[in-house]
């Protein structure tokens, strides 16, 4: 872990955090962790329950402040001292592990408000809908194969299409870099395997970090593999690698 | 064909606000021409009708649907947080008061020399508690203007400093409503004190005039029951401007999802506070009408109880769609007339109930009642309860999440 | 704070000897064999009284107060107030007071048919000072400490009843500390008088750092004196003795005010206990909660009104009584009502609220609008006396130590009976409570019951305090749900802390911005807090927080 932040601040990453930590009465949801992820990268995270995983991306994402280190997007902003709204304006999405969509509104409604820019109350009060922002729903539509439930309620919409639309609206904020918290719960083998090509897909204009279970999917998605344990990182590498990790092995089959 | 559909969809949100404001509200509509038709006819018919009209509807009768159409505005307000946004206030009555108040100061300053005492800058509870002097919150509310900008901003400067302060350290869901109820309360035991200015429990009456109109003239009653329905109108409309845009949107969004809203982007807390304080200000204007309609406020208008049947009003009519709050105020209202007057012991029963079984069997009110019925009775095969059962379920995961 | 509980220590110590004192057999009682002779000593010094002129009467009360006998010293008491008569036609000395007429020696009364059947025997000034000090000598040597007790407290008053070697015999003889203390003091107000400064010195020094307001008196009037004939070293002696008393009393109010404050705080908590289970630890806002308290205080109501004869009795029948009402009314509002609203807080919060407004109009419609009137048995009422200056009452010590003993009580159900962690199971995680076999629906009933139930008891406190009417509830409301939520939700622990320092604060407040403008900042000061801690002072942080 001699991970030194001159070293990797000058190389271009899209996220760096040095030295994060947190703790919750006492017991430490991260203890100094140290992670960088590199532009257009996409990168899975993995570790067991209570290993930090959404307590890292609550960090990230500006719900929890955490009590020492820092957080970089872009190599210049300190994402530590924003609140979620304006650390998602800067280009970071995030998603849930469960499907979060506006239950009653309509999947073009969801889309449409998820749409970059506007956020302010006078464009919010003032905003128009133009030629060339339905161009992007439908971009995005057709993305996440929702065409044909365009004016239904979100709310009626199976597991799976509150997941992909919710995707779709991530895609509508146009981020540099989206989080995504175990995309494939609940899905079926085969929209997990559908899933993975999209988010591959994206990996092409998007850095994406992805937290999963399960392996498979992983494999899938065959990209570099963090491993989370106690708050710190174990192993990073490739999934083959990290697989073999005698401390890896230790941390998922007990000691 | 998906790509046909999805243009003519876009092409008719597309079709500009006041569209989407009027055209896609049909009960509303109605409702709108009711209700200009109501404020242009109950005045004339009882200004211009003879007294033995079959047409002719009283001053009374007039005054007590004014009250109602107050109380309408009231419930609008209310619903613009509580149905679109989800913010439950159990204080909105203390902005509805505050406007009253600074209606009431200026119509107490008209009253001028012709109190008891006959003091021509004092009113007379200042007199009465030996003050020599206005104090300076007094200042101006002798000008017309200056009252009416303080009916909108007293209400919406509290709404902005306390929603400000709440809304930023997130303080949601029952804590919010927990603490509006204080700050309502704390505002009744502040308006009862003598040494706060505003009469004590008094509170400030006998007023004579508005404008140099006498306030006990057929006339003027009349203009007041226009007012009202014209403010109530206008206020329909501002929040069906409101929730029509894209910030009506995020509003819903809110009420769902919080943290989603969040996460798109949006400063929840700003938002919330931004129609908040809109909400705030309406109650104002809801308060200032009613204040000469009824020719008294005093701080029992602060009472919890009061903010708390204004929730089942909106209840009752059927939250977050305007014009329900608008039916469940008249409602509700002529329903505590009725037996107040019939039955003075049934009624706080019957409120009582009217929580109860609101809550429990008609969660959409009597407007979702009526599309229930009107469903069932077209094609039998409701799918009424499924989707009520539905949305149930999503109000328990977000309590889940958040 | 020390100080304090030794003095209350103390003064308990002090007060059972009291209570045996007064209940002990008239003194004089070796005496009863002669007491025929002195009564008839008396009844002829009485007679001769009715014919005698001033100057005769006083030679007659000097005699008077020489004799033996148990009744001089009510005789003088009676003739000292000028209630002593004697019938025209037959010359029997009667008491007439406020037109009762009692024959003194026989304790019979009568009625008179004309006012002029009998006639004042009337004192002057000279014959009252003389007659004071009589019974200040009688009641400083009696053998009741009560009495000697109040004789003494008199002296304070009018230090001049008794001369100096007397009042020196007096303090000499005396057992009792206390009142050989307020003799000294008696002493000490006697010097400020004196001709030589350094005996008026000594009597400041005596002084200094009393409590009794009588003692302040002579001091403030002896600096006047001082002043006027400018003695300057004894203004300064004496404006120093005043200056400890008056921080004494500064002290003394703060005590007080802490008193009353816990006591305020002690009622909070016990209506805001049962919101901690219902709302803490349920998460259910149930509005009708005051109206729980409000039943248990109608309970003790119509307990009291079954067994009048039984006023203690009755009060501790009330507790279960009142627990069981409001716990099965609460359990019928949970089955009926709120069980259908889990998860839809502000829904739960409208239906609880026309529960409240049911239940009130029930009670009015049933018992009248107006309050009604719960007795306090005896030994609720009285004060025990800290210090000279400070009495402090009964019931609110009750209430403390009650509200404390309820939260004990309702902690060892939780943490440790079944009941109680199957409680906790259910709402920390219900699915999983569920399928380890608990019926979570009655678990969930059975808790809304106990914190119904202990709302109830809170009432049966209640009604010892404040007026029982159809609105009580209302005013509990707003303040429990203040506490639980500054003290932070889930936690018992909190509500304590919550509930005492809220009250302690309002009453600290009270003296210096009045009981509106203390509410109203306690009220604001609360908004704000919850603005700094949404979640109260003691709240559960992190994942807990987010999960529960």
């Amino acid at each position: 872990m001699s991970i030194t932040r001159p070293k990797h601040i000058d190389q271009p990453t899209v996220l760096y955090m040095d030295g994060v930590s947190v703790s919750f009465d006492g017991f430490k949801a991260l203890n100094s962790l140290s992670m960088f992820i590199e532009p257009g990268e996409m990168r899975a995270i993995i570790g067991p329950n209570g290993a930090g995983k959404t307590t890292m991306m609550d960090v990230i994402t500006g719900k929890t402040r955490p009590d020492s280190g820092t957080i970089l997007f872009n190599n210049t902003h300190d994402l530590t001292s924003f609140d979620e709204a304006q650390v998602a304006n800067m280009g970071v999405g995030r998603k849930f592990q469960k499907p979060s969509v506006i239950e009653s509104l309509t999947v073009f409604e969801n889309l449409e408000m998820s749409l970059k820019g506007g956020r302010s109350i006078w464009q919010a009060l003032t905003h128009k809908l133009t030629g060339e922002k339905i161009d992007k729903i439908d971009e995005i539509l057709s993305m996440i194969d929702l065409k044909d439930r365009l004016n239904t309620d979100a709310g009626s919409l199976s597991h799976g299409q509150k997941q992909w639309l919710e995707i779709g609206m991530l895609l509508g904020q146009e981020p540099e870099l989206l989080l995504i918290d175990e995309p494939a719960a609940g899905m079926t083998d085969e929209e997990t395997m559908k899933t993975a090509e999209l988010f591959k897909e994206l990996s092409k204009k998007h850095s994406l970090m992805v937290v999963e279970h399960d392996m498979d999917f992983i494999e899938a998605l065959d990209c570099k593999v963090t491993v989370l344990n106690e708050g710190s990182v174990l192993a990073e590498g490739s999934l083959s690698t990290v697989k073999n990790n005698q401390k890896v092995i230790d941390v998922y089959l007990g000691r | 064909m998906t790509m046909n559909k999805e243009i003519t969809t876009a092409q008719e949100i597309k079709g500009g606000p006041l569209t989407r404001m009027l055209l896609n509200d049909a009960a509303g509509r109605k409702l709108l021409i009711i209700l200009a038709l109501m404020s242009v006819l109950i005045p004339l018919s009882n200004v211009l009708l003879p007294e033995g009209s079959f047409f002719h509807v009283s001053t009374y009768t007039m005054t007590l649907l004014g009250k109602y159409l107050c109380y309408a505005l009231l419930a609008v307000s209310v619903d613009l947080i509580w149905g679109y946004c989800g913010i439950l206030s159990l204080g909105h009555g203390a902005f509805f008061t505050l406007g009253g108040y600074a209606m009431g100061m200026y119509l107490m300053r008209q009253i001028g020399d012709r109190g008891v005492y006959s003091n021509p800058e004092l009113p007379d509870f200042m007199v009465f508690l030996n003050w020599t002097e206005l104090p300076w919150y007094w200042l101006g509310f002798d000008q017309f203007w200056f009252a009416m900008v303080m009916v909108i901003a007293a209400p919406g400067i509290l709404a902005f400093v306390f929603g400000a302060l709440a809304f930023r350290s997130r303080v949601t869901g029952v804590y919010f409503s927990i603490i509006t109820q204080a700050l309502t309360y704390a505002l009744l035991l502040a308006f009862f004190r003598n040494d706060m200015g505003f009469g004590g429990n008094n509170g400030l009456t006998d007023f004579k005039d508005i404008l140099g109109f006498d306030l006990q003239a057929d006339s003027t009653r009349a203009t007041l029951f226009f007012a009202s329905g014209l403010a109530l109108i206008l206020g329909y409309l501002i929040s069906r401007f409101i929730v029509t845009s894209k910030l009506g949107r995020v509003l819903v969004a809110i009420r769902d999802s919080e943290s989603r809203a969040r996460f798109m982007g949006y400063r929840v807390e700003s938002y919330k506070l931004f129609v908040f304080v809109v909400s705030a200000m309406m109650a104002g204007v809801a308060g200032a009408l009613y204040v000469p309609q009824v020719g008294i406020i005093n701080p029992g208008e602060f009472a919890p109880i009061n903010s708390i049947e204004m929730i089942i009003w909106v209840a009752v009519g059927g939250r977050g769609t305007l014009y329900g709050a608008v039916i469940g105020a008249v409602l509700v209202n002529y329903a505590k007339t009725y037996f107040t007057g019939a039955f003075a012991e049934l009624w706080l029963f019957m409120l009582g109930g009217l929580f109860v079984l609101s809550t429990l069997y008609l969660p959409k009110g009597v407007v979702g009642l009526w599309a229930q019925l009107k469903e069932k009775y077209s094609s039998s095969g409701g799918s009424g309860p499924d989707e009520n059962s539905s949305s149930d379920d999503s109000a328990v995961i977000e309590e889940g999440r958040t | 704070m020390f100080s304090l509980f030794k003095q209350i220590g103390v003064m308990l110590l002090i007060c059972m000897p009291l209570m045996a004192q007064a209940a002990e057999p008239q003194p004089y009682k070796e005496d009863q064999a002669s007491s025929a002779v002195a009564t008839s000593e008396l009844y002829e010094l009485s007679q001769q009284l009715i014919d005698a002129g001033y100057r005769e009467k006083q030679a007659l009360v000097e005699t008077l107060v020489e004799i033996n006998d148990p009744q001089t010293l009510k005789f003088l008491q009676v003739m000292v107030n000028g209630d002593l008569y004697y019938r025209k036609d037959d010359r029997v000395i009667v008491i007439n007071e406020d037109d009762a007429i009692t024959i003194f020696f026989t304790g019979e009364s009568i009625t008179l048919e004309n006012k002029r059947d009998i006639k004042k025997i009337s004192v002057n000034n000279k014959l009252r000072t003389l007659l004071r000090g009589g019974i200040a000598r009688l009641q400083i040597f009696s053998n009741n400490l009560e009495l000697r007790k109040q004789a003494a407290t008199n002296l304070l008053k009018s230090a001049d009843d008794l001369d100096e070697a007397t009042l020196q015999l007096a303090v000499e003889k005396e057992k009792n500390a206390d009142v050989q203390e307020i003799l000294s003091l008696v002493q000490g107000i006697r010097w400020l008088e004196a001709d030589d400064e350094k005996q008026r010195l000594a009597g400041v020094e005596l002084l200094s750092g009393s409590l009794y307001p009588d003692v302040r008196g002579a001091l403030a009037n002896y600096v006047r004196a001082a002043e006027a004939d400018e003695r300057s070293t004894e203004v300064a002696a004496a404006k120093k003795a005043l200056d400890k008393i008056e921080a004494m009393l500064t002290a003394n109010a703060v005590v007080e005010n802490l008193y009353f404050g816990l006591a305020l705080g002690a009622v909070l908590l016990l209506a805001a206990i049962g919101l901690a289970i219902t709302f803490g630890v349920m998460g259910v806002i149930n509005m009708a909660h005051g109206e729980m308290i409000m039943l248990g205080a109608y309970t003790t109501y119509m307990v009291q009104q079954l067994m009048p004869e039984h006023m203690g009795v009755s009060l501790v029948v009330s507790i279960p009584a009142a627990f069981l009402i409001s716990g099965l009314v609460g359990i019928a509002i949970e089955r009926g009502v709120i069980r259908h609203l889990y998860g839809r807080p502000l829904e739960t919060l409208l239906a609880t609220f026309g529960i409240s407004l049911i239940l009130q109009q029930a009670v009015r419609s049933i018992f009248g609008p107006l309050n009604r009137d719960v007795g306090t048995p005896d030994w609720m009422a009285g004060t025990f006396m800290i210090n000279p200056a400070l009495e402090l009452t009964y019931n609110r010590l009750y209430i403390i130590i009650f509200s404390l003993l309820v939260l004990a009580v309702l902690a060892l159900i939780l943490k440790r009976t079944l009941f109680g962690l199957q409680m906790r199971a259910v709402t920390m995680n219900r699915p999983m409570a569920s399928s380890m076999g608990i019926r979570t629906g009655w678990v969930d009933a059975l808790t809304f019951g106990l914190g119904s139930g202990i709302a109830g008891i809170a009432g049966v406190a209640l009604s010892q305090l404040t007026n029982v009417g159809p609105n009580m509830g209302q005013a509990y409301i707003i303040d429990s749900f203040m506490v639980v939520v500054f003290g932070g939700v889930g936690n018992l622990w909190g509500t304590l802390v919550g509930a005492m320092s809220l009250g302690v604060m309002n009453k600290l407040l009270e003296p210096w911005a009045g009981a509106v403008v203390a509410k109203i900042l306690m009220l604001v000061f609360i908004i704000l807090f919850i603005q700094k801690r949404p979640r109260g002072l003691f709240a559960l942080k992190g994942r807990a927080a987010d999960m529960g």
